[in-house]
């Protein structure tokens, strides 16, 4: 026997102003099964929501409807205070008088009607509404932490920080990450390594941190709270408790001329490294590709002169399976190489390089040690020409998007050379600049105003090499279109920011979203930028968006707090309002067949597969089962059932139908 | 800016090219092998097209810089935004051409046109000499290059007479159905 | 097998073989730049390639008409591909790249817009479906030479040269899908097969200055001087080119370039046919280098 409560809201003048809220109570205590009606001005107020809790305790009420604003606003607080009365709250329902009604039609008789409608309709469901409980499931409080950029480590730090164990992988041999690569930042002029690398020693030595590097994500399985993450550690085949860094293999390895990574290809490395002099962990690699004795079976002359024995060949990979709660990934971004670009040589010129080559020609631990020369003859140049949005903005291209980072480090660059070369003449093509940040208007003027960089609005069609010279040939928009031809000694080319290689292999494995450029979706663009839509995923740094290093720092400490957030709770609390497979008793247990058409159709891969065992173990059915934890409600499963063993709790089809029903019942 | 000229508007469904796309970043003024002969460069036609104003839209047809444009589309094989700045250069040629507005600089260049539509027109090929018999009775150039015919014959690169076209009646059926458009041929 | 019908087997094998290729001369190649014809047929020949030309064809529009008359510009080119289509050629091959550029575009934009089309027919007065392929002439050398003349080489075409593609072959690259736009590289790769060695260079596609050789020969003068100069200052003994006004303005156009340069400059310039023609051991009369202004006397 239902005996339910109704309330409605003037909300002020914004319900009342255009309904006729005294009717529509009176209207609804004539249905059956309502006990008791009434009315308030603002319901979702103190005095409002103790009439509600008297009422529920006055009346033994059984459920509750209160029209009032949308349910996104207050169904919590209606909700909390029916359960603070001592009633279920999930036999609460809100009926939205205010977004559905009053506000979208006129002042009326029909609009009255309606409202009348929209409440009955919510009585009736609740006559069917059943008392459910919310879901707790165990967090495992431990974080991963893909990727060991700034990003990275500062997420890393802070989360270890809060007391909880982080386990940090990088693909690459050391953490650091292009922060590491950079020569002065922007827009202080630090130098870059000299803050990073106190934060990479920290992290390698905090206890709570565990650090595996040359070691990628295999597979991630699970939900929030409770993932299961394996881990490829690939074979590094050096032992780190032995070596002692001492660097006798790399000096002796035939391989010298391997272009080096960490140098953006204007340097070389030998088959036996460590990536650069402050890497963390100062423990060298075997790059198996490129290796002697890996290709060819040759060689092994590191293995010889190694005075610990610390060499190890044929060591296979290691696979390592660990339990997370939380994963925030960090995996950063890359640029584009100048053989994207036709009108710029194909790559093909030897002094046409991008801003990250100058970083490390600019750099002190650079194959130049931190002098501008010229990459084909090692000359230093006198003219510089830098091309702003080389990629960027670029629907033709297909990079219609600012990179964000490049006008900036363009002013740098130009800086960096003034500073280095006194004589020498730096010109910036550029069609906006945009120095957003705080201090980076004043970084921009103080290269145009006090190093003397020339800039020129206009793009630059195209670079050709003539006498050992780039031509370059541009436009100063500014001077109605006068060509502008400079003859230079080296280009260097802003280009986009892209998304990592294997960022959306990455997201596949991970089942989070990525936009058309491969950059992990955020789950709101404003107010979720840290997190994805995969509960317990969190994002940070330039894998989401191009990003500078006070963003990216700043989106670490946002996403250490989600996971701080989620582990500081004792269990995770999850409204109940998720599908479930009907059980029943032997023989047929459930109506459910098991052919998994909800297990194809969910998008949350929520659903997984039940044995029912007799009292032997033998199997007599397999059925469907919801996962709790990862379960979102959409309701898709329930659709697709074509037995209809699968409903959403809270919107079952009977509670669902009835409300529909009312309708034409009226 | 705007005084209801609708020249964005007509331009797009003439041509389907969108003005209101390009950014001026001047890349392709930049690559334009034709630049600096121009009174106007190519981002600045279409700067002035994207006021939308007609003194400005004037100025464009008035101007020697859409005579001058050859169609090597360089420029819009380097736009970021694919502006198809050749066929706002034709379209923009053939009002000033039918509005009487054409530049004063570039009578030579449009005389020659003339002259080479009019050989098509009668015979339906470009008879050289004829054309450019045409060309100097508009010009009155009368000894350009006049040293250089012989030349041409002595290599058998001059034909005397016209090849025509057998077909010669739809020759001049497509240019009297087209001629509606163009007032002055 | 039966000896009639192996050699009625043999005559259909021979017939798929030597398709018949449509050819669409344009005017150029009829008067100022007959020699490109005479070579292409006579290099045809050599390489059994059998031509049909196109029946009672008309001039293109070249510049001039796509600059005064847009429905003009596409109703000639249209009259050539309709009349193709009418004598049932699947595939025409285009020398001059100035009509190829033409013949591509209309071809393109009538496909795009139907109305267009309709209305284009109608000028006409002919059916036009659009479905003829079109080629330049590097695209069908591609196909008939590029693997057969390595082979055939009789006297290398041992010399510098620089590769000169001019600015309709490669562009519009949405419409013309030929190759790559910057840095062109199919008219060097077969003058390498003939023993050739093709320097790179910075005008490979810039404008020579195209039509305004008669209206503003200064230009002329200007645009292709900077081109000759860069190919010659890197060391071209000769200019390869695949289009008739193209060739016209470096070589009829010398001595203007020569004034405006301040210079003597003799290099050569031959049409790609024809430099592969010299090295499959075509005789320079067979291939109009006679009627050059520029003497060839590299060879």
């Amino acid at each position: 026997m239902s005996k339910i409560g109704v309330f409605i809201c003037h909300c002020g003048e914004n319900i009342s102003g255009t309904v006729d809220c005294e009717k529509v109570a009176t209207e609804l205590s004539k249905v059956e099964g309502v006990a008791y009606s009434t009315d308030y001005k603002y319901m979702c107020s103190d005095p409002g929501q103790t009439l509600i809790k008297e009422a529920i305790k006055t009346h033994h009420l059984t459920g509750v409807v209160v029209g009032s604003c949308s349910p996104r606003m207050h169904e919590v607080t209606f909700r909390k205070a029916c359960a603070e009365a001592g009633l279920n709250p999930y036999m609460c329902e809100i009926a939205n008088l205010r977004e559905h009604c009053s506000w979208v039609h006129e002042k009326g008789e029909a609009t009255t009607e309606k409202a009348i409608s929209l409440v009955t309709m919510l009585v009736e469901k609740v006559k069917k509404n059943k008392p459910l409980t919310s879901i707790q499931v165990p967090i495992t409080k431990k974080a991963l932490v893909i990727g060991g950029g700034i990003a990275g480590i500062q997420a890393s730090l802070d989360i270890a920080n809060c007391g909880h164990q982080v386990i940090l992988i990088e693909k690459d041999p050391s953490i650091g990450g292009h922060m590491s690569q950079l020569s002065e930042t922007f827009p202080t002029l630090d130098c870059s390594q000299c803050i990073l690398t106190p934060r990479m020693v920290e992290v390698a030595q905090h206890p709570n941190i565990t650090l595996y590097t040359y070691a990628e994500l295999e597979k991630v399985e699970g939900s929030i709270g409770n993932f299961q993450a394996t881990i490829r550690l690939k074979a590094k085949s050096v032992d780190p408790k032995l070596c002692t860094a001492c660097g006798l293999c790399s000096s002796k390895c035939p391989q010298k001329k391997i272009p080096s990574e960490f140098n953006a290809g204007l340097g070389t490395r030998t088959a036996i490294y460590v990536p650069f002099p402050q890497a963390v962990p100062n423990k060298p690699v075997i790059d198996k590709e490129h290796c002697n004795y890996y290709q060819k079976g040759k060689c092994q002359v590191c293995q010889k002169n190694c005075p610990t024995g610390a060499i190890e060949f044929d060591k296979p990979d290691e696979l390592i399976t660990e339990a997370v709660g939380a994963i925030v990934v960090t995996t950063g971004f890359n640029v584009l190489g100048t053989d994207f670009f036709p009108e710029y040589g194909y790559g093909k010129y030897k002094d046409v390089i991008t801003g990250l080559q100058f970083e490390r020609l600019a750099s002190a631990s650079g194959p130049t040690l931190g002098e501008i020369r010229r990459p084909s003859d090692g000359q230093i140049p006198k003219k510089i020409v830098f091309i702003a949005c080389a990629g960027s903005r670029d629907p033709a291209k297909g990079i219609p998007y600012c990179s964000k980072i490049c006008c900036m480090y363009t002013a740098k660059h130009a800086m960096l050379y003034q500073h280095k070369v006194h004589e020498g003449e730096s010109y910036v093509f550029y069609m906006d600049i945009r120095a957003g940040g705080k201090n980076y208007e004043e970084f921009v003027r103080r290269a145009i105003e006090e190093d003397g960089v020339n800039y020129v609005r206009g793009r630059v069609a195209r670079v050709y090499e003539k006498n050992g010279k780039l031509i370059v040939k541009g436009v100063d928009t500014l001077l109605a279109g006068a060509q502008v031809e400079i003859e230079a000694d080296m280009v260097v080319l802003a280009t986009a920011g892209v998304s990592n290689q294997g960022a959306e292999q990455l997201a596949q494995k991970m089942h989070i979203s990525y936009d058309p450029y491969k950059f992990f979706a955020e789950a709101h663009p404003k107010l979720k930028p840290v997190e994805t839509n995969t509960a317990g995923i969190f994002l940070a740094g330039a894998c989401q968006a191009p990003k500078d290093i006070p963003d990216t720092v700043g989106t670490a400490s946002g996403a250490a707090v989600k996971v701080a957030c989620l582990f500081s709770q004792a269990q995770l609390i999850r409204e109940p309002l998720i599908a479930v497979v009907n059980r029943s008793g032997p023989p047929s247990f459930s109506t459910c067949v098991g052919c998994f058409m909800c297990e194809t159709a969910c998008p949350y891969h929520a659903i997984e597969r039940e044995e029912i065992k007799n009292r032997n173990g033998e199997v007599l059915k397999v059925v469907a089962k919801v996962n709790p934890g990862l379960c979102q409600g959409c309701g898709t499963c329930v659709a697709f059932c074509r037995s209809k063993s699968i409903d959403i709790q809270g919107y079952s089809n009977e509670e669902m139908y009835a409300e529909v029903m009312s309708l034409f019942n009226n | 800016m705007k005084n209801n000229s609708n020249t964005i508007n007509d331009l797009h469904v003439k041509t389907g090219v969108d003005i209101n796309r390009c950014y001026q970043c001047g890349k392709c003024t930049a690559g334009c092998v034709l630049a600096d002969e121009m009174d106007l460069s190519p981002n600045y036609i279409i700067r002035l097209l994207q006021t939308d104003t007609s003194d400005n839209f004037d100025k464009v047809l008035r101007s020697k810089a859409i005579w001058l444009c050859l169609n090597c589309e360089n420029c819009v094989g380097r736009c970021p935004m694919e502006i198809d700045i050749p066929k706002v250069m034709d379209y923009m040629r053939e009002l000033s051409f039918q509005q009487k507005k054409q530049h004063q600089a570039a009578h030579s260049i449009i005389a020659f046109h003339e002259s080479f539509l009019d050989s098509i027109k009668y015979t339906g090929h470009l008879y050289e000499l004829g054309m450019i018999a045409d060309f100097k009775s508009r010009t009155f150039h009368l000894m350009q290059d006049v040293k250089l015919a012989p030349k041409m014959w002595l290599r058998g690169k001059l034909n005397l007479l016209p090849e025509m076209v057998k077909d010669i009646h739809a020759i001049k059926a497509i240019f009297s159905r087209t001629q509606n458009k163009r007032k002055n041929l | 097998m039966p000896l009639r019908q192996y050699f009625l087997e043999l005559k259909i094998n021979e017939r798929i073989y030597k398709m018949n290729i449509g050819f669409y001369p344009g005017c150029s190649l009829k008067g100022s730049s007959k020699e490109y014809n005479e070579s292409v047929l006579a290099l045809g020949k050599a390489l059994d390639i059998e031509f049909e030309e196109i029946k009672d064809w008309n001039c293109c529009g070249a510049s001039s008409a796509h600059a005064l008359s847009k429905e003009l510009s596409l109703s000639l080119p249209a009259r050539v591909l309709a009349l193709a289509e009418q004598q049932g050629l699947k595939e025409i091959v285009v020398p001059c790249a100035a009509c190829y550029n033409r013949l591509s575009t209309t071809q393109y934009e009538l496909a795009q817009n139907e109305e267009l089309r309709e209305e284009i027919a109608k000028i006409i007065d002919m059916s036009y479906k659009g479905g003829v392929k079109i080629l330049n002439v590097l695209q069908l050398l591609q196909r008939f030479a590029s693997d057969v003349i390595e082979s055939k080489v009789v006297k290398p075409f041992s010399h510098q040269v620089a590769c000169y593609y001019g600015c309709l072959l490669v562009r519009p690259h949405k419409i013309l899908q030929f190759d790559q736009v910057e840095n062109p590289q199919i008219m060097d790769l077969l003058m390498s097969k003939i023993g050739a060695t093709p320097i790179d260079w910075a005008f490979k596609t810039e404008c020579c200055g195209g039509g305004f050789s008669v209206s503003r020969t200064d230009i002329v003068s200007k645009l292709s001087g900077n081109l000759l100069k860069d190919a010659v200052d890197r060391g071209a003994k000769a200019i390869i080119v695949a289009c008739p006004m193209c060739h016209s303005n470096l070589d009829m156009r010398r001595p203007e370039i020569n004034e405006y340069l301040n210079a003597n400059i003799e290099v050569p310039v031959l049409y790609i046919t024809q430099a592969i023609g010299l090295a499959l051991g075509l005789s320079p009369e067979a291939l109009g280098l006679e009627r050059h202004f520029v003497p060839v006397s590299l060879i």
